[in-house]
């Protein structure tokens, strides 16, 4: 088990740096869908052997939801909105990978002062996930593109949801299912408010927005 | 009688996208919003056993009555509104361009779905429920706030839904944090309430700052507060109404769930020594904004800013504080539902959101004008309104423990407040037409903030025993004193 | 003695050789018949044979720069071990000491680059110095991942601890980016370009010539035999002996002939990029190296 569970948590947060260091939206869309993907092994490793039919139910529709579904509607959306890159972000993108070593230092130097829960996989699993989330969070501030910033929440969710699992908290199904029913509808609405931006202000670029302010008259 | 709470409002909203007609549409809103309100009432009675998934205790009955009277007052104005506003494409009086609304139906729909995710918030019993109600409210009303289809809407949605759904997502993260403090434990409210002292404090401390950084954003607490002038300033003011006057309250109760567990584990000086600080940076920034708002929509907002802030320091002051943030959250509601109704009022005249532009209000729209002008008494706590009461209690809470700064803080933010807000409000509502406008006041949209003050005067005066023993004991809930 | 003496004595016989199967696996991927494997020996040799001109506006450190390089060079490869068998020179730190090396080997090459006063070489030496800058902490990181993840600090030491765990494989893939860019290989440097404003390596070398060039030629198979040794340590099975050492690195050298045939040079911007990133590597295998034991 812990071999397995060593190699996702690199893969994760191998993802986490390829994000941030990325242009590309299609790499970043399938970038967040490969997380999705593997987030959806979580659960069971998680809990070890005793894999019920709950946890395989949540397994799947978890990996299916973060892994295919998101990644689809936020592709559809790019498409909509015709457009490929993220230029020109307020960070530079190598600039954002030493952040996200910086970013990945701090979530050790946390993860430590915690009492981490024991578990198979909550003290390799804990940093990974808060430099997940705070991966999601520099994603949404430093890029520029609405799409990017909604990329950036799903990375964001997927922090949490990964340290949720990893220890083993103890939600029902229906409240996981419902996060992840929140979660579908939020993506959906961006998508669609993607779609309209696009059509209304003829760019994505959430900085150039700024019609409502305190200081016109 | 919880499940009906909820199934109404949600089987309505479904409905709603699927009728055809307005008529029988906008029947369907108003017949709904009254069955709602009714259930509600009806809870008075015998309040509903907590436990289980759902439950409804004192602070839950309380939010849930706010949110139900003030939708069945916003549905009311809603068939006066929808019925004003014309189809089609028309020309946006801010830019100048061409926009449309979106489908009558679409907005009905949301709007009650709205009402049953709000209703959700109150009756949770469980921290995942709640969440997942709260997220759940950001996502039905984003489409509310871009129903007139234009640039400044879509950009208020836009920052509305990704500032609440990243605020909210920490809450999130707060609530795995709750769980890593009691991994054995569920997550449900009476089990960690009973089981306080056996969860792990750094845990707690760090889950109560989450959710106080995550429903705080959706409250609108500064410094998290900046999606909510823009979104009440776009949005249909029946929607700000609501916005302001239930779902932030919604919000506020989120972080209150919180506030209890830390209570019961003994951390309760914690969570109430961030609350205060909060609280007063909200209400110096919102007196700062109000100064000079040349929107009279993003005034109300603003105004708000600094309610909540009061809510947050009354809360967090403890003892009768308590019991006034209580007050103050319903006659907070009340007041500013009639503000933002009146708001509509003038903005459907005036064609204008521009304090300046909208002058000579109480000769335009008589009715609007004198409910305008009273609803801005109320709102800066003058009495004999219902805020003066709930806000002197606040401050003598402060005063009562001896906190000079808070009390200092306080009162300067409340005059600064005074000063801003009737100084536009008041060259707004006296004083010659500025601009001709063809008075269009129709009963309903009259008689609807016409009751909304006459409650914020009743409240003023004497509070009904019933909501009286209800505040005591939400109060006694939260950690304060009845 | 054989054991200590077999790994620096290997290098030297053998590191114009590295050169030699890299460009014969290009030419081979090229569909040429390609120059002799020994051509980076007859190369030498021709060189040594010839005498050295210096321009007059240079002065001692244009003719040091060369002498310099090449005994960072021969003492890299004495500290370094090859396979299973402790080096010639071994302590504890030597690592650092490693770096230290490579370093100055660098600073000798570029002041030299600097003192013959053309821009050209200026020009070089100032991107062989902004890409060192970023390939520099990758190395250092790598290496401490590995001396973490060892609990060793010596080079011999880490070589034959064999740590599990995912560090160490981070740590060779960024230490394989750095031996790309040291070295002047293909994704950031090509060694076969013809244009000097696309050179980085071959233009701050374009005014020595005779034994100077050969010393520096030499100097620079050496840092590829280092380098790839250090590269492949901790990744050999247990109990490698010199000889298989010395065929892995054959293997290297076929593997770096490869990528330069697959890949295509990355634009000057894109460099750091690819530096950083292995950076990035480097760190996350130190933290790694830690909640790995």
């Amino acid at each position: 088990m812990r071999p397995a569970a060593e190699l996702l948590i690199v893969l994760i947060v191998l993802g986490n740096l390829a994000l941030l260091g990325s242009s590309r939206l299609t790499g970043l869309i399938r970038l967040v869908a490969a997380q999705g993907l593997l987030l959806g092994a979580v659960p069971l490793l998680a809990r070890g052997q005793a894999w019920t039919a709950e946890i395989l139910f949540l397994a799947v529709a978890a990996g299916l939801l973060k892994g295919v579904v998101f990644p689809v509607l936020l592709e559809r959306a790019m498409r909509d909105a015709g457009i490929r890159r993220e230029v020109e972000p307020f960070v530079g993108f190598s600039l954002s990978q030493v952040a996200g070593v910086a970013i990945l230092a701090a979530s050790f130097v946390i993860a430590r002062r915690l009492p981490v829960p024991p578990g198979p996989l909550a003290r390799a699993a804990t940093p990974a996930a808060f430099a997940t989330i705070l991966t999601g969070l520099f994603l949404i501030v430093t890029r520029r593109k609405a799409l990017t910033q909604a990329l950036g929440y799903l990375v964001l969710e997927n922090g949490i949801y990964l340290f949720g699992v990893s220890i083993g908290q103890r939600v029902p199904l229906v409240v996981e299912l419902g996060v992840l029913l929140d979660v579908f509808v939020a993506v959906f609405v961006m998508g669609i408010a993607i779609f309209h931006i696009r059509r209304e202000f003829d760019h994505l670029d959430v900085d150039r927005m700024t019609e409502l302010t305190d200081w016109t008259p | 009688m919880i499940a009906a709470l909820l199934a109404v409002p949600a089987l309505a909203g479904l409905a709603a996208f699927l009728i055809r007609g307005d008529r029988p549409r906008r029947a369907l809103l108003a017949a709904a919003a009254l069955l709602h309100a009714g259930l509600t009432l009806a809870c008075w009675r015998t309040l509903p056993a907590p436990g289980g998934w759902l439950g409804l205790d004192a602070p839950g009955l309380l939010f849930l009555t706010i949110v139900s009277l003030l939708f069945l007052a916003a549905a009311l104005y809603a068939l006066d509104y929808l019925a004003r506003e014309e189809s089609g494409e028309r020309v946006d009086f801010v830019g100048g361009g061409p926009f449309s609304n979106a489908p009558e139906a679409r907005f009905t729909g949301c709007l009650l779905l709205f009402l049953a995710t709000m209703t959700a918030v109150c009756v949770s019993r469980r921290f995942g429920l709640i969440w997942v109600a709260t997220e759940a409210t950001t996502l039905t009303s984003a489409p509310l706030i871009y129903y007139h289809r234009h640039h400044r809407s879509l950009e208020a949605a836009w920052k509305y839904l990704m500032l609440c759904s990243v605020g909210i997502a920490l809450a999130l993260l707060g609530n795995a944090f709750l769980a890593a403090a009691g991994p054995e434990l569920t997550m449900d409210l009476d089990t960690l309430l009973a089981h306080a002292g056996a969860l792990q404090p750094v845990w707690l401390k760090g889950a109560f700052v989450l959710f106080l950084a995550g429903y705080g954003t959706k409250m609108g607490l500064a410094p998290m507060h900046s999606w909510l002038p823009d979104a009440h300033s776009e949005s249909p003011s029946l929607v700000s109404a609501l916005l302001s006057g239930a779902l932030l309250n919604c919000a506020f109760l989120g972080v209150l769930r919180g506030l209890q567990v830390l209570s019961a584990a003994g951390l309760g000086d914690f969570a109430r020594g961030l609350l205060v600080p909060f609280g007063l940076l909200s209400m110096g920034v919102a007196a700062v904004f109000i100064q000079g708002q040349a929107d009279y929509k993003r005034l109300l907002a603003y105004s708000s800013v600094e309610h909540m802030g009061i809510l947050a320091l009354g809360v967090g002051l403890g003892g009768t504080g308590v019991f006034g943030a209580m007050l103050h959250a319903v006659n907070h509601s009340v007041v500013k539902a009639l503000l933002f109704l009146c708001a509509g009022n003038i903005l459907a005249a005036y064609k204008t959101k521009s304090a300046a532009d909208a002058r000579g209000v109480l000769r335009v729209l008589p009715w609007t004008g004198a409910l305008w002008l009273a609803g801005l008494l109320a709102a800066v706590g003058a009495p004999p309104f219902g805020p003066f009461v709930s806000e002197f209690a606040v401050l003598k809470a402060a005063a009562d423990q001896g906190r000079s700064f808070v009390v200092v803080a306080y009162l300067s933010c409340l005059t600064l407040v005074f000063v801003g807000m009737a100084t536009t409000g008041l060259r707004m509502s006296l004083g010659p037409a500025s601009r001709k406008v063809e008075a269009r006041e129709t009963p309903l949209s009259v008689a609807v903030p016409a009751a909304l003050a006459l409650a914020a005067l009743v409240l003023g005066v004497w509070v009904p025993p019933p909501l009286r023993r209800l505040l005591a004991q939400a109060a006694r809930t939260l950690g304060g004193a009845g | 003695m054989t054991d200590l003496l077999a790994p620096p004595l290997l290098a030297l016989a053998g590191s114009p050789l590295l050169l030699g199967i890299v460009n014969k696996t290009k030419a081979a991927f090229a569909g040429r018949a390609g120059a002799p494997l020994l051509q980076p020996y007859y190369d030498l040799a021709k060189l040594l044979g010839k005498g050295a001109v210096y321009s007059r506006t240079t002065t001692w450190v244009f003719r040091a720069g060369p002498a310099v390089q090449l005994a960072c060079a021969l003492t890299a490869a004495a500290v370094v071990p090859l396979g299973g068998r402790p080096a010639a020179l071994s302590f504890s730190g030597d690592f650092l000491l490693l770096a230290g090396l490579l370093a100055a080997m660098r600073f000798a090459g570029a002041a030299a680059a600097l003192d013959a006063g053309s821009s050209f070489e200026a020009m070089g030496a100032s991107r062989e110095l902004q890409f060192a800058a970023l390939a520099e902490p990758a190395l250092l990181l790598s290496l401490a991942a590995l001396a973490r993840a060892c609990g060793r600090l010596s080079l011999a030491g880490m070589f034959a601890a064999h740590p599990g765990g995912p560090a160490p494989v981070l740590a060779a893939a960024a230490l394989f980016a750095v031996f790309l860019a040291e070295n002047g290989r293909v994704p950031v440097d090509d060694p076969a370009t013809h244009l000097e404003l696309t050179m980085v390596h071959e233009v701050m070398v374009l005014d020595h010539c005779g034994p100077d060039l050969a010393f520096i030629n030499y100097a620079a198979a050496l840092r590829l035999w280092v380098l790839g040794a250090l590269l492949l340590g901790p990744l050999l099975p247990r109990g490698t002996g010199p000889g298989t050492a010395a065929a892995a690195l054959a293997g290297l050298a076929v593997l770096t002939g490869l990528v330069e045939s697959a890949t295509a040079r990355l634009r000057l911007v894109r460099v750091p990029q690819l530096l950083v990133g292995a950076g990035t590597l480097a760190a996350l295998a130190v933290m790694l190296a830690r909640g790995g034991r």
